[in-house]
């Protein structure tokens, strides 16, 4: 079904005519409305509802509902169209720029989700890149992270301690394979709780999909058919209303969103083993709280080695550190001899990055 | 080193008794005796001494991560739990260590002992190189004297027995007191019972349930005897082969720590075995629990400390008399040679557990209701054809119930709020609540448990989004969350702002109908305090029963 858009559609590079004036405070500031860009007249992710948003990533805690006018990558434009629905939403290519009042702006791989992006704001010479969320880790269902040059970096920190630390992917994915063949052969199903955004695209990428039919909560689904319409290779899924056979339902992985926990929902699996998949199944705590049979480590976050990779690579000389492990984060970077700052945004909450596990 | 390792982590990770059985039963089957004879070790609850001083193992581990120390504290504070922080620190885990646990244990665990300074550090740092993250994680638990996994005793004597196919009482029996982890040891506890394995061995103690049902649906009162539940330690006396040997509930051997029982042992006939409880006993009653635990916390026992905390051993039951297991025996007559021979004896630290005497269950409610005066925990319930079984059995149509008093629980206002530890790390789950002195919010209580996770969860953003200061781990919040503290007892304390202490607080419910303004006020908590100790008890002869 073709979606309707307004007539005349809202550009960001036309609307505003008169050229920003220099600001005289950072390019980027902390307002109670979100982190504004006082040269575009534009905030990046905001909180509060206002006219020209900047979106890094269609998670919910960065794009949020209520703005005139968004603007996003062109990956994202499905996903983001599942949260938003039919709003004035402007796309562009990675690495394409606009003007928008006095600013060049592009957007760059931030490696995080399908159509994640690190924003590029290049003002009178000097160089802005706000992060959103990132992972430097490979990611079958996105395009991977490009680290972007710049004086002034914003990064997220929800894993910024180096107590996490990552294993690569293809390990995480062979623990859930033999976890899922193990039940199968058992003639238990395996299920598996995800934030249906992301991560559970990227495990459907990711495991062995001859093992016995994936069968996929309508959460999840609907994200999968936005993935698939965005030219992303998922493997095939069943929904419940598809009526897999209980055989079937026996040898079958089930991605549900964690709030499936518990529900009656779950209980026409039968005899199931469960599981989590989450950055914060690192700690035993964390796992033992979610009361799940098993938790695999996997984040769509950088860990605590990939936030330093990024930074560095960077070249920035100043770091704005966002939601997370914020003053952790500022005190080690000024150690470092970078000139580091915290931003109290209102991010977190929309994925992984939720403290509560 | 790396099965042991993965059977911790799977021990670990599920809160199914099954799938921790299960567990168990794999690595019984698979690993060599050896290796599961510290296995059993290590899960039956035998710590490992500490053999480096956590201060030095910081040190250690914060120069072997390469981070600063206030950063090392961070992650400490995040994780809840040493041993685990400094795995997840560590550089570079290796691919995990192919030799065996006992091989761990005995070449490299117990060496270190005799290793000072930098010989002790180099061992330490070794090991860490050699072992994958979660062979680190167990390595760290071992040596910190901190390994503890959610198994109990019991369940690892249930493996064992499932795989050697022997009773479990038989291999509980043989796991008790001295128990030397060796592969000879292991391998015995297969063996068909030998006719000297009793002496100086306890049975396993018969626990009751909590009483699941009204109590007038146990059937007709006078088929059930009713005995207080005394607030001491539950403890076995056995006299066999002319020696006397005292054995806790917690199969801990208590025989030293008790000289007054050797004597009173002295004058019981040989070949017995009484279940009971250990209790202070002053001036012909007894005395409140604290005072026991005074003399327990005593490393030594000097004559004053005898004199000022005796103690005397109440009696429930009888399970072995001239030699003969009397176990499956029906209560009443169990009872009834119990009495008979405590009599006999006439010692005053010897006494029959009283029974409490009712026509019927209402005033056995009655009576019930008075429990908190008496300094007992509620009333025991044992049907009167009951045999002594074994562990936490439910006994069809006759077991045993515990019938305990209502805590005692007031309203209170959440008002400071600390991250959890161990498994509840990375959420804010100890908190501190207060009642009010006139327009002033005291504190009087921490509580850490009582709620479920999804409440934990809930709280946890509450105290986050109603965070008014941070001092370190502590938070302060806006008082606005009511909560029902249920705790076991309360008594003056000047040591204390509010002047009470409560002890074993807990969250009973959260009361989100209650405005803070509805929480309860330091009067209603004073005027809970009764006399300053238990009214005394004098124990009297049990009624026979017909
Ligand atoms: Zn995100
Ligand atoms: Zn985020």
């Amino acid at each position: 079904m073709p979606i309707r858009r307004p007539r005349a559609p809202f550009s960001f590079s036309t609307w505003l005519r008169r050229p920003a004036v220099t600001p005289r405070t950072d390019l980027v500031r902390l307002t109670e409305r979100g982190l504004y860009c006082e040269a575009a007249d534009s905030y990046i992710d905001p909180w509060r509802p206002v006219d020209r948003a900047i979106i890094t990533h269609a998670h919910a805690d960065h794009a949020r509902r209520g703005h005139a006018h968004y603007l996003a990558t062109r990956d994202a434009e499905q996903v983001l169209r599942i949260r938003l629905g039919d709003v004035s939403l402007q796309c562009l290519a990675y690495g394409e720029s606009v003007t928008v009042g006095s600013v060049r702006l592009s957007f760059h791989p931030a490696g995080h989700v399908l159509g994640s992006a690190q924003v590029r704001l290049e003002h009178a010479g000097e160089v802005w890149v706000l992060s959103g969320d990132y992972k430097v880790a490979p990611d079958a269902t996105c395009a991977p992270f490009e680290p972007v040059a710049a004086h002034t970096f914003v990064t997220e920190s929800t894993f910024g301690l180096p107590i996490y630390r990552w294993r690569p992917p293809g390990d995480i994915f062979a623990q859930v394979n033999e976890w899922w063949a193990a039940n199968a052969a058992a003639g238990r199903a395996s299920v598996l709780y995800a934030y249906s955004f992301g991560k559970a695209q990227r495990i459907l990428a990711g495991v062995e999909a001859s093992i016995g039919p994936i069968v996929c909560h309508g959460a999840v689904e609907a994200l999968n058919d936005a993935y698939r319409g965005s030219g992303v290779t998922l493997p095939p899924t069943l929904r419940v209303s598809d009526r897999p056979g209980s055989e079937d339902l026996r040898r079958a992985l089930v991605l549900a969103p964690p709030s499936a926990q518990g529900t009656p929902w779950l209980r026409r699996f039968g005899e199931f083993s469960d599981a989590f998949a989450s950055g914060w199944m690192q700690l035993r705590g964390a796992r033992r709280r979610r009361s799940v049979d098993r938790g695999f480590v996997l984040s769509d976050h950088a860990d605590w080695p990939g936030l330093q990779s990024a930074i560095a690579a960077s070249g920035a000389s100043r770091v704005f550190v966002t939601h997370g492990q914020v003053p952790v984060m500022v005190r080690w970077l000024t150690e470092q001899g970078l000139e580091a700052r915290a931003f109290e945004t209102e991010f977190g909450g929309g994925d992984d990055g939720a403290e509560v596990p | 080193m790396r099965r042991f390792a993965s059977l911790y982590r799977e021990l670990d990770a599920t809160t199914s008794t099954l799938r921790k059985l299960a567990a168990l039963r794999e690595y019984f089957s698979a690993a060599s005796d050896a290796d599961c004879a510290w296995a059993v070790f290590f899960l039956g609850g035998e710590k490992p001494r500490q053999v480096i001083p956590t201060r030095v193992l910081r040190t250690l581990a914060v120069r072997t991560a390469d981070i600063p120390e206030w950063l090392f504290e961070e992650c400490y504070q995040a994780v809840g739990d040493l041993a685990e922080t400094i795995a997840h620190l560590l550089p570079d885990p290796g691919s995990g260590s192919d030799a065996s646990l006992a091989d761990w244990v005995e070449h490299r665990l117990l060496p270190l002992r005799s290793l000072r300074d930098s010989a002790l550090d180099d061992a330490v740092i070794a090991a860490w190189r050699e072992l994958d993250a979660s062979g680190r994680l167990v390595w760290n638990k071992l040596i910190t004297g901190g390994f503890r996994v959610g198994v109990s005793r019991l369940l690892v004597t249930r493996a064992v027995a499932e795989v050697a196919g022997v009773e479990p009482t038989l291999v509980a029996e043989r796991l008790l007191g001295d128990w030397q982890p060796t592969a000879q040891a292991y391998r015995a506890l297969f063996a068909a019972e030998r006719g000297d394995e009793r002496a100086g061995r306890p049975y396993p103690f018969f626990l009751a349930h909590p009483i699941d049902r009204p109590v007038e649906e146990l059937g007709p009162c006078e088929q059930w005897q009713a005995e207080w539940k005394w607030d001491g330690i539950r403890a076995q006396l056995i006299v066999r082969g002319g020696r006397p040997y005292v054995w806790s509930r917690g199969d801990e051997p208590m025989t030293e720590r008790f000289p007054e029982l050797g004597a009173l042992a002295a004058r019981l006939p040989d070949g017995v075995v009484l279940d009971g409880e250990l209790l202070a006993w002053r001036d012909g009653a007894a005395a409140p629990f604290a005072l026991l635990q005074q003399r327990i916390g005593r490393k030594k026992l000097t004559p004053r400390v005898l004199r000022e905390a005796p103690v005397a051993f109440v009696a429930y039951d009888l399970l072995e008399i001239e030699g003969r297991d009397c176990r499956a025996d029906p209560l009443h007559r169990r009872r009834a040679a119990l009495e008979e021979l405590v009599e006999r004896v006439a010692d005053p630290a010897l006494h029959v557990s009283p029974v409490v005497v009712a026509t019927d269950w209402n005033s056995l409610a009655a009576q019930r209701a008075q429990a908190r005066d008496r300094g007992v925990e509620g009333l025991m319930l044992k049907h009167q054809d009951s045999a002594y079984g074994a562990g936490r059995v439910k006994l069809e149509g006759g077991g045993w119930w515990k019938w305990k008093i209502d805590p005692y629980s007031v309203d209170a206002v959440l008002v400071y709020a600390q991250r959890g530890h161990g498994r509840r790390a990375s959420l804010y789950t100890d908190y501190t609540f207060a009642v009010w002195r006139g327009e002033e919010l005291v504190p009087f209580a921490k509580a850490y448990s009582g709620l479920t996770d999804a409440e934990i969860r809930e709280v946890d953003n509450f105290i986050r989004a109603h965070t008014r200061e941070k001092f370190g781990p502590v938070r302060s919040v806006t008082p606005e969350l009511v909560m029902e503290i249920g705790f076991e007892g309360i008594a003056r304390s000047p040591r204390h702002k509010s002047g009470v202490a409560v002890r074993f607080p807990r969250i009973l419910r959260l009361r989100s109908d209650k405005k803070p303004r509805d929480a309860d006020t330091l009067d209603t908590l004073l005027r809970l305090i009764g006399p300053a100790l238990p009214a005394p008890f004098i124990p009297e002869r049990g009624e026979p029963r017909e």
